[in-house]
């Protein structure tokens, strides 16, 4: 349980340090740190491949992209943005309200019947994904292989100059 | 020792594991970096340092102690807190990348000494860990708000995701060929008889020395001189090109800890190489035990190995990693630097491809075997092999007939020839 | 689980060290700041401009194609830890499978291959008439090209 409040403090800590941070890049490695130790969370839930791939996939690909078009649009100059002050942010957290509430309403239930959630020993294991992946699974398996090759050929399509 | 640890809470004996770990490795960086600097010189026929300390082995720790009260230059036009963040964030993998390492046998002795933690996906974590190495480099390049800087975290950003992939495919044939990715599993796959073949049981099966585990091997090593930024592949540090690239703007410790991170990972990545391709803490690729029991009269040297091998394990594992690093500072004495392109076309078009093709074979070769036993695997796997060989021959003269060569090239410089004033034809290279 | 927690202590010891490596620097060097001392290294000329310029799109679309292929690989690593155990009937039926996302593999990589989405210097692999028009001083005259044009000058 400690273990746990570590690291949902610093994962709480670095999920609002990606919101108030005016530079973008800074933003960007708040989520990088966010990003890591939920991937901890993950690890002590029991969910192994999960809490891995989240490493491999979200901290160590996807945000190096975030990373470059952050830099590539050249955002995160000295002179960072200002948000100003409008009906807008009035209107946001009113929503970001709403949408709280709507959340917590479906997960209260849960934290009361539970004292925390729990996943069998190897529920989340590599060997048990892999069984469920390619009996059951196995249709959405090759549907992503299509997709993923869809997303190579239009990435190609859209930033290469000249084929 | 062993007996105290395991009266303590899970969390004690947890730390111990990690300071055993962790603080050799802090105090090896230096000796690494002395045995660099001396062997390096030795190739050169230079002496290299050999003033402080017997044969200048304190030089390294001469110059940390100087490093550390030098003065510490911010640039004033830095992004401050994230100046301040990149080193650190370049060392970080170095330290937590061996955290599923095993650096003696998981059993026995050592038990509740190595790994660190004997988790499910070993292996992976290794590579989850090395893929935040982009960012030490990334955000270093960006916050020093240099232009050569910028230049050297883009190319080495770029660099260090392409080679990642190729090692991620390197990495999966032998977890594919284990059938697990724990590291401890790993070792245990190689410590049994070679290519599956019972009768040659006295011989362990290192993947090195197994066909598809060869290619893998290759690719492996190539990408793993490539994560770490080092000769023939240290084109952010190109110093004709782009200064010091990510770390110009670093000065005193700051500088150094970029350079701490290089070390310690070249360090960690010898040992993952050993413990995926060279049998982990294994001597020699012999099993001593069926030795022992097949030959009577060498039984009694048998068992002393044996006995040897197990016994001192962390001895040959640090043997293999000083071997690896030997290795390392030897390709920096000899391979001169690749050219951008040449690094990228390295990446993306022959060790991906490779490291994909060989993943089939192994696929295959499993198959086989399991369904005609070893020899099956041998027959399916060169099956594999010669169907990716042609299927490579007819792609690559596809390119060739789309593309365009150097007869095309020439034709173009024969005609813009005459129109170019050419100053001296003596003079090779650019001369207009 | 409890392997789990090693982990996280050494990932926080390693975050410890390399927190007080690059603070102690900071702490114990003297300071003795003057703006030239304080300026961006260009080779002592004064730096021009912000350093932090819009770089090529290339950087970009390696980072892109990384994403994807290592997306692909992922999918693959749970099927790695059962295949090589696993009962003769779901060998034979995921072996089917992946064989058929690895030619979907190979057709995209095929692919970024084949249009040279990822070459650096493209008038080497570009044919002269996508490149836009030639221009012939931007080639590079070698030795070599000078034999072969027999002295033409």
């Amino acid at each position: 349980m400690t273990t746990f409040t570590v690291l949902a403090i610093v994962a709480v800590l670095a999920a609002l340090g990606v919101v108030l941070f005016s530079s973008p890049v800074r933003s960007a490695i708040c989520l990088v740190v966010n990003f890591f130790v939920l991937a901890f969370v993950y690890f002590i839930l029991n969910a192994e491949l999960l809490g891995i791939t989240q490493i491999i996939v979200y901290t160590g690909a996807i945000m190096v992209l975030f990373l470059f078009v952050i830099m590539l649009l050249n955002l995160g100059g000295p002179q960072a943005w200002k948000e100003r002050r409008e009906f807008r942010t009035v209107l946001g957290f009113g929503f970001g309200a709403a949408l709280a509430g709507v959340i917590a309403s479906q997960l209260i239930t849960h934290f009361r019947e539970h004292s925390r959630p729990f996943a069998d020993d190897g529920y989340g294991s590599p060997q048990a994904i892999g069984r469920v992946l390619f009996t059951q699974y196995v249709w959405p398996f090759e549907v992503a292989s299509v997709l993923l090759l869809v997303g190579i050929v239009g990435s190609i399509l859209l930033a290469k100059r000249k084929l | 020792m062993t007996d105290w640890l395991i009266q303590q809470s899970p969390a004690i004996q947890a730390t111990v594991r990690v300071l055993v770990f962790v603080l050799p490795l802090l105090l090896l960086v230096p000796g690494l970096i002395w045995w660099e600097r001396r062997l390096l010189s030795w190739m050169q026929d230079r002496i290299g340092p050999n003033r402080v300390g017997p044969f200048g082995l304190l030089q390294p720790i001469a110059d940390g102690v100087k490093l550390f009260f030098k003065e510490d230059i911010t640039p004033s036009t830095v992004d401050r807190a994230i100046y301040f963040v990149a080193p650190a964030v370049a060392l970080f993998p170095a330290f937590a990348i061996g955290g599923t390492l095993p650096w003696g046998p998981h059993y026995g002795p050592l038990m509740h000494w190595t790994p660190i933690a004997n988790v499910n996906i070993g292996i992976l974590y290794v590579l989850a860990i090395s893929s935040l190495g982009v960012y030490g480099v990334v955000l270093s390049g960006y916050a020093s708000n240099n232009k050569y800087s910028l230049l050297g975290g883009l190319r080495s950003s770029a660099q260090l995701i392409s080679y990642e992939l190729a090692m991620g495919v390197s990495l999966a044939c032998m977890v594919m060929a284990t059938g697990s990715l724990k590291m401890t599993d790993m070792i245990a796959a190689q410590m049994e008889p070679l290519w599956g073949i019972q009768s040659l049981g006295w011989l362990q099966n290192w993947f090195l020395f197994t066909p598809f585990g060869l290619i893998s091997a290759v690719v492996f090593l190539i990408c793993m001189v490539a994560e770490t930024n080092r000769t023939p592949f240290d084109l952010p540090e190109a110093e004709n090109e782009i200064i010091a690239g990510y770390h110009t703007e670093y000065s005193s410790m700051k500088f150094a800890v970029f350079f701490m991170g290089e070390y310690a990972t070249m360090f960690v990545f010898s040992g993952v190489f050993a413990t995926v391709f060279l049998g982990g803490w294994n001597l020699l690729p012999i099993n001593w035990d069926v030795v022992a029991a097949q030959v009577p009269a060498l039984a009694g040297i048998a068992r002393a190995m044996d006995g040897l091998t197990y016994w001192l394990a962390p001895i040959w594992f640090l043997g293999k990693c000083a071997t690896g690093i030997t290795f390392y500072i030897w390709l920096r004495a000899t391979l001169p630097r690749l050219r951008y392109d040449q690094l990228m076309s390295l990446g993306w078009k022959s060790l991906l491809p490779l490291a994909v093709a060989n993943f089939i074979v192994v696929a295959i070769w499993i198959m086989g075997t399991k369904l005609y036993g070893p020899g099956g695997g041998w027959a399916g796997g060169l099956l594999g092999l010669a169907i990716v060989y042609a299927l490579y021959l007819n792609f690559v003269s596809a390119t060739r007939k789309s593309g365009w060569g150097a007869k095309d090239r020439l034709a173009m410089v024969d005609k813009s020839a005459r129109t170019i004033d050419l100053v001296d034809p003596n003079v090779a290279g650019g001369t207009r | 689980m409890g392997d789990y927690i090693a982990i996280v202590i050494l990932v926080g010891l390693a975050a410890v060290i390399c927190g007080a490596m690059v603070s102690l620097s900071f702490v114990l060097g003297p300071k003795n700041t003057t703006p030239y001392k304080q300026s961006p290294y260009e080779c002592g000329v004064q730096p021009l401009g912000d350093a932090r310029e819009r770089f090529p799109i290339k950087f970009y679309l390696v980072a892109m194609l990384f994403i994807l292929f290592d997306i692909e690989v992922v999918f693959l690593w749970s099927w790695l830890t059962v295949f090589k155990n696993a009962d003769l009937a779901y060998q034979t039926f995921s072996f089917g499978a992946v064989m058929v996302y690895m030619v979907l593999w190979i057709i995209g990589d095929a692919y970024v291959i084949r249009v040279n989405a990822i070459d650096w210097d493209e008038t080497t692999s570009l044919h002269p008439a996508k490149l836009g028009e030639p221009d012939p001083a931007a080639l590079p005259v070698t030795a070599r090209d000078l034999e072969l044009v027999g002295g033409a000058r």
